[in-house]
């Protein structure tokens, strides 16, 4: 490194600063000859942030991406010499995951549309609701059906594993909420009623706040949100006061509830006593959908790509507790909502109840927001054909990709950040390349709409259902 | 001031008379009985009016009835699982009712090689050529009897132009021709309103396909980019096929149902 800034050539070089991607320096700025490339780059930026393992970066210039040598893009860009150049560096995912290119099995079994599919944190178990009003269990090895298991009295909406794996909550459209061992596909206990009208969602508490999970939040159309306790199987508070129904709920890594609702607004919640915390405002429609820049972490817990497995909950709240300090670093967490006025807004709800940014562009209604893994990313589907891709910290537009010709209802991130995935009316899903920015593979297959896309946490499949009753999935 | 206007006045300033009431409520239960006088009197098409008028005020009726005894009785909450699955971010909006709209090209494709499809209608009236064409005299003397003109409705293709009359043996009078028809989806059970793109096949004849001859029973093309079809791979349909389903020349209207 040393010798390297002592050979350089003044007229040769760039006088070059690192910073990372909140915006913090690392080190003085520094003289890079001219060509030097990302590899190079690379190299300096392990060194300077002392990495025992060799870790990747992508490097961006005022948010474009340097693929060349640094002496090419100069040149290309008109970039004078004299000035310090900053260059941006943002850590990649270390490991790579393939894109899915074939359907490996399409699973017949459910009797209706098949409206939410998941993947067990540990990505070894895959779920299924639908409406046949069953909520049924699959196993991967062997790609058929493992438990079907019946109890609801309507479709099934919602579906959410708790991060260490050992519940499964599936709400539906009466109201109720039922609780499932996925080792068995048994019910345990009695439903939870409560809900007067159907369940829009549902979320667990982050393992690193309480292990083994016990708490969840289920949102409902009757505009309430309430926190339910599997131990103690009740209803442990409620969250009443938005006056139309609920849409969407979070729960926060730092023990946060959001909730998003018709009426408008976002709001915040404490999650001891249930109380109001902070309510954003700003929107001028319903509030569809929300994203925390860690929930893909707070997802899948204490499961990383190593596929490592843990013995008991207190190493696995350590493990999640590290994970989730290493995801969310300095920086506070922020909450993205997309909404029926066709914007987005980002916040930082711990620091400020004003939005950060405002994202606008679409030309319809935004269905499903979601931060990529690494939080560096928003991706956002609406219906108005298009997915886009944002700044995860600024918020600025990156990129559209176009390409359905029906609306878009869902996405999902792949665990490296590198490809996205969306499922259409149009009956296609598509898998798009954050790098080039283009559309990675069309994943025609699905004989009607597709209602519900889901990546494994580990990588290795897709899982999609819809109108046409069948469950496929896909495989890299 | 309206003439009618002056009872009201009087009325007004001098009170009813003192019979007023008695007479209305005897003129009312009159009324009935005259009524069915009338009924049991009329004849021929008076007849058939007041027996329509009186069938409408029943259901109406019966309507208005039905309607107050259900506000007064309870009932249970609706609480059947109903078909057509959605999830819960469709759940509150008012999206269109569309059922399956698979339109799957392969299968229609091969039917379009065998020539048969499985239509609404398998079999229709033959057209003789005299009832389809019109001899058109021509010549000083009107002995020249080469050109014909069709009596049907027809489909003429945008960029037509009619050739010079020595060279035009058919005519298709530009009063029967069409560009629009009203499609119904069998399974939507919905009707809309499409433009033709061709004529695909007339069943009495090659020769009235590619003359553009709608009669009933053809199947004809139809744009349906409107309906939001999408192929297995995530594609627009632009065009389906639709068959006739009523004599256009003698309706003045083409309905067809569409080949799913």
């Amino acid at each position: 490194m040393v010798e390297m800034e002592v050979a350089v050539d003044p007229t040769k070089s760039a006088c070059c600063q690192f910073l990372d991607p909140e915006g913090e320096v690392l080190g003085a700025s520094i003289y890079l000859p001219l060509n030097a490339g990302p590899a190079q780059l690379q190299e300096i930026v392990n060194t300077l942030l002392k990495n025992e393992e060799r870790l990747p970066y992508s490097f961006y210039i005022s948010d474009q991406e340097l693929t060349i040598q640094l002496g090419n893009y100069l040149q290309k860009n008109k970039v004078s010499v004299e000035k310090t150049l900053s260059i941006v560096y943002q850590p990649q995912a270390i490991f790579r995951i393939r894109p899915v290119n074939r359907c490996s099995a399409t699973i017949a079994g459910h009797a209706e549309a098949v409206l939410s599919v998941s993947f067990s944190p540990d990505g070894r178990q895959l779920a299924s609701g639908s409406g046949d009003t069953t909520v049924r269990i699959w196993d991967l090895n062997t790609q058929t059906p493992l438990y079907t298991c019946t109890g609801h009295k309507n479709w099934v909406l919602c579906i959410a594993w708790s991060p260490d794996g050992i519940h499964l909550v599936s709400g539906s459209k009466a109201g109720e909420l039922l609780i499932w061992d996925p080792k068995t596909g048994k019910q345990s206990g009695n439903p939870l009623t409560g809900h007067k009208k159907w369940i829009t969602g549902i979320a667990w508490e982050p393992v690193h706040l309480n292990a083994p999970c016990r708490r969840f939040v289920s949102s409902s159309k009757d505009g309430d949100a309430r926190v339910w306790d599997v131990s103690l199987r009740k209803c442990v508070l409620i969250l009443s006061s938005h006056t139309l129904a609920v849409t969407c709920v979070k729960w926060g890594g730092d023990g946060m509830i959001y909730t998003g609702s018709q009426d408008c607004t976002i709001k915040v919640w404490e999650t001891s006593q249930g109380k109001l915390i902070r309510e954003l405002k700003g929107h001028g429609h319903w509030v569809n959908s929300l994203a925390l820049s860690t929930e893909y972490t707070l997802r899948t817990g204490a499961y990383d790509h190593t596929r490592k497995q843990y013995s008991s909950s207190e190493e696995m709240k350590e493990a999640a507790l590290e994970r989730y300090k290493k995801m969310k670093g300095s920086a506070p967490e922020r909450l993205i909502s997309g909404s029926d006025d066709f914007t987005m807004f980002l916040w930082e709800p711990s620091v400020n109840k004003q939005p950060k940014a405002r994202l606008t562009g679409h030309q319809q209604l935004v269905n499903h927001v979601y931060f990529s893994p690494d939080g560096q990313w928003i991706a956002s589907a609406s219906f108005d054909k298009s997915v886009k891709l944002w700044n995860g910290n600024t918020g600025a537009f990156v990129a559209a990709f176009r390409g359905h010709v029906g609306p878009v209802y869902q996405i999902s991130w792949s665990a490296d950040s590198r490809l996205l995935l969306s499922g259409s009316k149009d009956s296609t899903l598509k898998v798009w390349d954050i790098r080039t920015r283009k559309l990675k593979q069309d994943l025609p297959g699905h004989a009607d709409e597709v209602f519900a896309v889901d990546w494994s946490p580990d990588g290795e499949k897709v899982a999609s259902g819809g109108k046409d009753r069948v469950l496929k999935l896909w495989m890299g | 001031m309206p003439q009618g206007d002056y009872i009201e006045l009087h009325q007004k300033r001098h009170g009813y008379r003192l019979d007023h009431f008695e007479r209305k409520r005897k003129k009312e239960a009159r009324e009935v009985h005259k009524r069915s006088a009338m009924a049991q009197k009329v004849l021929g098409i008076k007849g058939k009016m007041l027996a329509k008028k009186r069938y409408s005020e029943k259901v109406l009726m019966k309507k208005t009835i039905a309607m107050h005894e259900e506000s007064s009785t309870r009932r249970k909450v609706d609480d059947k699982v109903h078909d057509g699955a959605i999830p819960a971010y469709l759940l509150d909006r008012d999206t269109t009712t569309r059922a399956k709209v698979l339109s799957n090209t392969i299968k229609q494709k091969r039917k379009e090689k065998a020539g048969k499809w499985e239509v609404p209608l398998p079999k229709v009236r033959p057209v003789a050529e005299e009832e389809m064409f019109r001899v058109i005299k021509s010549g000083k003397r009107k002995t020249k009897q080469w050109k014909r003109m069709v009596t049907k409705v027809t489909f003429v293709g945008q960029g037509f132009t009619r050739k010079p009359p020595k060279y035009e043996r058919f005519i298709r009078p530009t009063g029967l021709r069409f560009t629009k028809a009203h499609v119904t989806h069998p399974e939507l059970k919905c009707t809309f309103n499409l433009e033709i793109i061709g004529v695909k096949r007339n069943p009495n004849g090659t020769t009235y396909t590619s003359l553009g001859v709608i009669t009933k029973g053809t199947i004809i093309e139809v744009n349906v980019s409107e309906l939001g079809l999408v192929t297995p791979a995530g594609k627009v349909v632009w065009g389906k096929y639709a068959q006739v389903t009523n004599n256009p020349e003698s309706d003045g209207c083409i309905n067809a149902v569409l080949l799913v």
